[in-house]
Order: structure tokens, then sequence, then C-alpha cells
């Protein structure tokens, strides 16, 4: 990870946020899209998911997942890609748009408005998930017995 | 033999208007939409996807629609889209110790560190039918709790610390892929890994059960059950690193078991591993008593001639699209082979008859 400029990892991150986040809320959030030259795709095909044999050992293969993926110029010449979840090739579409986009001069205004709104929504996701979970977590007690007196 | 059969094409193009009709059922009754069993039959969903070898719930509870409930049935539908898919790549590993954990449960230690979390289980309920689902209502909201969003450890990664339980060989080879080649006996436990999350749930808690019940026992303790999502990652080659693509919901099981040691071995627990899609958790513990059965002979064990110790036995037999190909097969036309056998135990018949007027 240190090897990474901080501009990879913060692209890691968005490109992450993108491919997780459900294509109808993006789209709620980049209804329009500037001008772009699709380089590749969209296309819908298979990713092999792997495991490890005990979690920690050799790769295995687990099954296949559904990806769209999408490149992009825009006309200022930013490239971008994306590899997004599922089937939606217009989330394909806006990820790899937006991927450009955050490359260039816009980037901080649409951190704020985009990826700020699916970052809080995603934490607020997880966290309730994880509150529902610690909710059902076993707090064991000792019974007292009575030849314990 | 097989010949070439024509006609039928009316009765086939009724029988596919009367088979949709049937799908709707009655009209009165609303139209169960594609959202709602992936909202409410999440579970079917996820066999589907299990043994349809293919993450996409959308895709899973469309399948269910369009087979009418019939899983096997839809299973069928997802391996067949899945073949039209074109390859884009494969993941890195999954780090399934940083799973967001949604259910994690160990029957080894009382106390362990981020504790038993039970989750949305069946467990703990009785059992009886519940007529209040038959009447349309709300549901309160589940209780919460303050919650951390760390990872927490495997349990076998807390008993490996004093070398009471076998490390797994570690190793980055790519591993084989039986979608591309076909299974060749003997096996690696990768190859079998991967046969056996795709194979059937019944036939696999089935070979699991016979190992309880003494056909290869295998002593197995559930040292951890784990249920969550965990995130895909896969190396980009336009990029030059990695990104993530997405996250799935997996079930994870780790037995402990038994071992007396052997003579390169000292005495010390062995482990099995199961690891399916989505919240399956009868098929990840049936998957990982299966794979230790299979160990017996990298273990240096006995060989009790066990159905589950028999990888050709299991893993030719676990995947329920093949067997059911093979099975149902025999139901179409085989009236030039029929007749063949007509014609065999009719001469057969007249020459025992035959025989037995000469001998009389």
């Amino acid at each position: 990870m240190n090897a990474l400029s901080i501009d990879t990892a913060a692209r890691k991150a968005w490109m992450g946020l993108l491919a997780r986040t459900a294509p109808a809320r993006l789209a709620e959030l980049m209804p329009d899209l500037p001008d772009h030259t699709v380089l590749r795709g969209p296309e819908v095909g298979a990713v092999m998911v792997c495991g490890r044999v005990g979690g920690t050992g050799q790769p295995f293969n687990l099954g296949e997942m559904t990806v769209t993926r999408c490149s992009v110029r825009l006309t200022s010449g930013a490239v971008g890609h994306a590899h997004v979840q599922g089937r939606d090739k217009a989330h394909a579409l806006r990820a790899a748009v937006l991927d450009a986009l955050l490359q260039t001069d816009d980037a901080a205004t649409l951190e704020a408005r985009i990826l700020t709104p699916l970052r809080t929504a995603e934490t607020a996701a997880r966290s309730l998930r994880a509150t529902k979970a610690a909710a059902t977590k076993v707090e064991f007690f000792t019974l007292v017995r009575g030849e314990d007196k | 033999m097989y010949v070439a059969v024509k006609g039928g094409e009316k009765a086939i193009d009724a029988a596919h208007a009367w088979l949709a009709e049937e799908r709707r059922g009655d009209t009165s009754v609303a139209e169960l939409s594609v959202a709602q069993i992936r909202q409410q039959l999440a579970l079917a969903v996820n066999r589907v996807m299990a043994e349809g070898s293919l993450y996409d719930p959308d895709l899973a509870a469309l399948a269910i629609k369009q087979a009418r409930g019939d899983l096997i049935e839809a299973i069928f539908l997802i391996r067949a889209y899945r073949t039209t898919l074109p390859r884009l790549g494969a993941s890195t590993p999954l780090e399934t110790a940083q799973m967001a954990i949604t259910r994690r449960i160990s029957a080894t230690f009382k106390d362990l560190p981020g504790g038993q979390i039970l989750g949305p289980t069946f467990d703990y309920t009785h059992r009886l039918l519940d007529f209040k689902l038959a009447a349309e209502g709300g549901v309160p909201p589940a209780p919460t709790a303050p919650a951390s969003l760390d990872a927490v450890p495997h349990v076998t990664s807390l008993l490996n610390r004093d070398g009471l339980i076998q490390t797994e060989a570690e190793g980055n080879a790519t591993p084989p892929d039986l979608t591309r080649e076909p299974m060749e006996i003997p096996t690696t436990r990768p190859l079998r890994l991967q046969a056996i999350t795709r194979g059937d749930e019944g036939f696999i808690l089935s070979m699991a059960y016979s190992t309880q019940r003494g056909y290869g026992r295998t002593h197995a303790f559930v040292g951890e059950l784990r249920i969550g999502t965990v995130a895909v990652e896969m190396e980009i080659p336009e990029l030059g690193f990695s990104v993530e693509i997405g996250e799935v919901e997996l079930t994870e099981c780790e037995t402990v078991n038994q071992f007396k040691g052997s003579k390169t071995e000292p005495p010390q627990f062995t482990r099995g591993y199961g690891l399916v899609f989505g919240q399956t958790e009868r098929k990840a513990i049936a998957m990982s008593l299966v794979d230790r059965a299979l160990r017996w002979k990298e273990l240096g064990e006995d060989n009790t001639g066990a159905p589950a110790q028999d990888e050709e036995f299991v893993l030719m037999h676990a995947d329920n699209i093949q067997a059911t190909g093979f099975l149902e097969h025999i139901k179409l036309p085989h009236y030039v082979d029929f007749q063949a056998e007509l014609e065999l135990v009719r001469k057969l018949r007249r020459e025992a008859l035959a025989h037995g007027e000469a001998a009389e």
C-alpha cells in the first residue's frame, strides 16, 4: 500500500465506491453526462471470484459474479475506467465518466456533490447492519449453583 | 441410438403457452415481482447463486420466477446464462478475515474476541408455523446496539498461535477451474472446493451426514461459522493496480477436527473448510465436513471405504445440473433403442419357449 501515491489510493477508493453503489442512486446524483467518447463497452461479463483454502491457504475458484466494464475519454483528454458489480450498462458508463472527471479540476466539486453523499449513505447502511448484529451478540452469564454457596 | 424425429411443434408450442399460464397462476392473485423474490425469498436466491455458480441476486430471482420455484431448474437457467458471459478476469483471493459480520458463532470457544453474534438466524425459533405471516402486516424494527466496524479474527488463527492446528499451505498458484478444464481424478484440494461449493446442497448435506454417522468419521467441531459481506478486488491491467469491483455475501465455515498425528506430523487439530455464496449455512457446514473427509490420503488416515472418502464418488455426483441432465434425458424419445430391446426380448422368449417345448 505504501508504494501507492495518494492519488492512486484516492482513485482506488472512489472506483470501489462507484462499483458498489446502487445504480439508481448514482443516476439521481449525476443525471447528465458531459461529452465523451466511449473507448470500450459498456460490456457485461463475469469475474471469477477466488477464495483461499481455510481462508489463508492456496486460492480456489469459488464462483463467478457479473461485472460490467466501460472505458471513456472526455473532450479534455482524461480517460476513465469502471468495473461495476452487476449488469447495468448505464451504471458502468456513468462510473467511467465520473472516474475521468475526478481526475480533472472538477474533482473537488464532484467529490462534495456525488462521492460524499454516496459514502455517507454506504457508511450509514454498514453501521446500521453492524448495530443490528451487535444487538444479537450473546452476553453469557454464569448461573450460581447451590453447592457453590 | 438417437434418430432425428420431426413433428410435435404445435404440441410443444401449446405446452409452453400452458406453462406460461400455469406459471402466472390465478390472475386474480397479484403477480410476484422479481424484486419481491430477491427480497423475500433471499435464501432461495442464495442457493441458486451458490449452485448456479454466479453471484447476481437479480438474475437468480428472475430464474426462480421463470422456473416456478423449481430451484434446480433455476440453477440450470443460471448455469446456461453464465456460459454466455465473457470472462473479464479473476479476483484477487477474498479476505474473509475482513468480513463485515452479520453472524459469527463458534462451537469451540465460548468467549472469543469479537464475541458470538447470532445474526438473523432460524436457530432458537420453535419451528412452529407462524400464522401471523399469513396476514399482511408491518414488522417492528430489529433492536440495535453500539457496534465496532473492526474486523474480527478467525477462530482458527487463535488456535494456530499455539501450533495446535494445522497451518494451511500458503501459495498463490492460479487454481484449476472446472468450468474451463474437465475435472480429472485425482484432484487437488482447490479443485475439490470449487466442485463442492457449487454442488447440490442436498447431496453435500447427505455426504456430510454420512461422516457423522460413522462412514468416514472425522470428529468435527464448528470452530467458526461466519456470515457477512466481503469486498471483491481485481487487478485491472489498464490501471496497473487493483480496485474493488463489488462485494459479495458469503458463508464461511471452519471445522476443527481431531487428528492423532502421523509419522511426520505431531498430534494436532486439522481443518475442514466451507465457503459458499450467500447466507447458506447448512451448505457451508456440510462442505467443510466433506472437505475434511476427502483429505484422508493427505493426512495419512485410513481409507475405510466410506462414500465420503471416495473423491470420484463425491465429486462426480455432486453437480445437480449434470445429474438432472443425465437423469431426465431418459424421458426423451428412445424409440429405436427400445425397439431393439423389444426385438431382443421377443427373440429370447421365442427361444426359451421353444426350448421348453422340446424338453417336455
